[in-house]
């Protein structure tokens, strides 16, 4: 499953949100969207299934333009985490992971048995959670449920809009290993959101580095930390490497 | 108390019948309108704005606007169409309010979430918008419900009977058992119905199945019952009966009973009454055919419907010319005079009339500044009232309006000096009033006339001919006392008029 994105702009009144954009997703992997705040990384992850209509340019999924797909329905093909969890507090857990399949119309006993095994994909024990509301869940067990949500009508493609940025470091770290063993298992095709470069670094087959609407660099972990394309790419690599060496410093300093 | 608990089940259906429909109208109507505005926002100030300018006006007036409206579309203006929806415009608001506002109240992560698991705008209205807003909107149907139970009690002058036929009717005839049983009833209606809706929101957040169909079930229940009712009146009311009107105070009352019994007696038409019409809604639901026949005063038509300012002469002169003009401009019959005239009068304490020496309206002119005069809802606005002034040149200190039961407590009990007080009133003496001369002749005669509706006259000359019977058969001694009965030793309108029915049947086995 291929994703293409081919010459696109977003404009608001006079802002320009994402600025000519072109690059592509190869099927099965991984694509960080890496910036700052106001970069048009999400606004590029959101006009992939049409939650946001480009102003120009064309996106295409395995050779197909979005265009010309109904909107819902194009959605129900994709599987989407939302930076805020979205689950519905009104519905159970249950209710929440199937409820795309109601909308494609599945029966009942059948997306029951699917939810039963995507709560078991995303480490959560059906038997206990099923018949529970979201507000009785902690943050991550809520993300968690996200993810099946997302995954429950089995999509090639998944957007990932910063799934694990409000939660605690453990949490997150938890997470971020269960999705990268799901999505090696389901063999997923994803975008994925983040501003945190660690993340980044750890999740991404490829990384995309956006800054003010532009594509600045689009490489491996490995070729943009060795040949970052300017200094905001450099100071951006930089990060973690100067976090670790002032944590090994405090090692040094404070030995056990 | 057992008398008054006897109309219970009646006023209770005839309010549920009106209560329940216009608020099923008014959510059918709010919530989609709400739902509307949410997606639109421009339509929010039409809207919601209109919306909020009817609820500002007063309920009583709401309803006693569409008498008139209606009448004007020539559909029925008198009794359950006009109170209906006048009390559905009053449950628009907080209903459509509430669904705008527990709309807009859904988190837009939600909403985004909703569109992001591939919902079409229907599925997303339906599947999370709205059961996210229900506590809110389901907020606003229960304040619906206490606001539309509480204004369904104010048609009765649209001649809606409700609730309110107790509150009005007891408070003209100082009934306070009646006002009590009406409010209690009306209060304990609120809650109850509040209670439901409540039930029903609690039920469906908890999602207690159960519960709610419980609650549904009596809901729906009560809802059969209510179209069962409606269904057998209708049905009911196309058998010729005869509809008695009654305006709102004592005399009419009593009245409106004694020409249904007669009528009911002689020709064994079945009748009924509708009580505490609004004064000038009596007539228009005469001319309207919505009721058949009732009592007014010549003078009220001389001066109310005929427009004549001027003076009017002698008592024969006035009937002469009403008689005339209710026939040929409304083909209405005046099927009798009753023997007595019931005037527009002005009434003050007799001891201060003597220390003051005041005998007649006249010498009202020099104390006026100094005194405070009272008067009904109608006085000061009508023609009588400018031609006293302006005849007899008096400027009062002020002037206040009241309802007619409370006037002569209040001259008696001297908050206000003058007022405008009935001539047939048993209170006049009852309360040592007295009535002061009017030798200008400025307040024209006020026969009381049995006023036959066109119907009547076309359909049913054994009707007519039955209440040209009751001409000449209460003097004004025999009116007065009757009302004094009612206002004074607390009996009923029926018992004083059954009374009088007996009394003149006796009298003409006699003869």
């Amino acid at each position: 499953m291929l994703i293409e994105v081919i010459g696109v702009t977003k404009r608001y009144a006079n802002i320009v949100a994402v600025d000519d954009l072109s690059l592509h997703v190869e099927a099965g992997e991984l694509l960080v969207l890496l910036g700052g705040s106001g970069s048009g990384k999400t606004t590029t992850l959101k006009m992939v299934n049409r939650l946001i209509e480009p102003s120009a340019g064309r996106i295409t999924i395995d050779g197909q333009d979005t265009a010309t797909i109904d909107p819902h329905e194009l959605r129900r093909r994709i599987g989407y985490v939302f930076q805020r969890i979205g689950l519905f507090p009104h519905m159970t857990i249950a209710e929440n992971v199937e409820v795309t399949l109601t909308l494609l119309g599945w029966e009942s006993a059948r997306s029951q048995r699917r939810v039963d095994e995507l709560l078991e994909l995303v480490e959560l024990a059906p038997g206990l959670i099923r018949d529970r509301r979201p507000s009785e869940l902690s943050g991550g067990q809520q993300q968690r449920v996200g993810v099946a949500r997302a995954l429950a009508a089995s999509p090639s493609v998944m957007l990932l809009d910063e799934p694990f940025g409000a939660l605690d470091p453990l949490t997150r770290d938890r997470l971020q290993q269960s999705f990268l063993r799901i999505r090696r298992q389901l063999n997923l095709t994803a975008m994925f959101v983040t501003h945190d470069m660690v993340e980044a670094l750890l999740m991404g087959d490829r990384i995309a580095v956006m800054n003010e609407g532009r594509l600045v660099q689009i490489g491996t972990p490995g070729e943009l930390l060795r040949s970052p394309a300017d200094d905001y790419v450099r100071r951006l690599m930089d990060t973690p490497t100067r976090q670790a060496r002032v944590v090994e410093a405090l090692l040094e300093d404070n030995p056990a | 108390m057992s008398e008054q608990l006897a109309m219970l089940p009646g006023y209770l259906t005839a309010h549920l019948q009106l209560t329940l429909f216009a608020l099923l109208l008014g959510a059918a109507f709010s919530v989609p309108a709400g739902v509307l505005v949410h997606r639109l926002r421009w339509l929010d100030q039409p809207v919601v704005g209109t919306a909020s300018v009817i609820q500002t006006i007063p309920s009583l007036a709401l309803l006693a606007i569409m008498v008139p409206t209606l009448a004007a579309l020539g559909v029925q203006s008198i009794g359950f169409l006009p109170a209906f929806i006048g009390i559905t415009l009053y449950s628009v608001l907080p209903i459509l309010r509430n669904t705008v506002t527990g709309l807009a109240g859904v988190d837009p992560a939600l909403v985004e979430a909703a569109r992001g698991v591939g919902m079409t705008p229907v599925q997303r209205l339906r599947r999370v918008e709205l059961p996210l807003a229900m506590p809110v909107i389901l907020a606003g149907i229960r304040t619906s419900t206490v606001l539309t139970v509480g204004v369904a009690t104010l048609s009765t002058p649209v001649g809606a009977p409700s609730l309110g036929n107790y509150i009005f009717s007891g408070l003209q005839t100082r009934n306070l058992t009646a006002v009590l049983v009406g409010c209690v009833a009306a209060a304990v209606l609120a809650l109850c119905l509040d209670g439901l809706v409540r039930g029903l929101g609690a039920s469906i957040v908890r999602r207690k199945r159960g519960w709610a169909a419980v609650v549904l079930t009596t809901i729906g229940l009560l809802y059969s019952f209510t179209v069962v009712s409606l269904v057998q009146e209708a049905r009911a009311g196309d058998t010729g009966r005869v509809v008695v009107g009654a305006k709102t105070f004592t005399e009419q009352y009593i009245l409106s009973e004694i020409l249904s019994g007669h009528v009911a007696q002689t020709t064994g038409a079945a009748s009924e009454v509708v009580s505490s019409l609004g004064s000038t809604v009596a007539f228009d639901a005469l001319v309207a055919e919505e009721i058949d026949v009732y009592v007014d005063y010549s003078g009220t038509i001389w001066a109310t419907i005929m427009r004549r300012e001027t003076a009017a002469g002698d008592r024969e002169a006035v009937l002469g010319e009403v008689s005339r003009f209710l026939r040929e401009e409304h083909g209405v019959e005046v099927a009798g005079t009753l023997g007595f005239e019931n005037s527009y009068a002005l009434a003050m304490r007799r001891q201060q009339a003597k220390d003051r020496g005041i005998r007649g309206i006249g010498d009202l002119t020099v104390y006026a500044r100094q005194m405070v005069i009272g008067g009904d809802y109608e006085f000061f606005g009508r023609p009588e009232w400018i031609a006293v002034r302006d005849g007899y040149q008096l400027t009062f200190a002020s002037q206040r309006t009241m309802d007619s039961s409370l006037m002569y407590q209040a001259v008696a009990g001297g908050q206000v000096d003058v007022i405008s007080a009935f001539s047939t009133d048993g209170r006049i003496a009852a309360l040592d009033l007295v009535v002061l001369e009017d030798g200008q002749g400025a307040i024209p005669p006020y026969d009381a006339l049995i006023l036959a509706g066109p119907r009547l006259v076309r359909e049913r000359p054994d009707v007519v001919a039955a209440l040209r019977q009751l001409t000449g058969t209460i003097d004004a001694e025999h009116m007065r006392r009757m009302n004094l009965a009612v206002d004074q030793d607390g009996d009923t309108p029926a018992t004083v008029a059954a009374l009088f029915l007996r009394e003149l049947q006796e009298a003409r086995a006699a003869r």
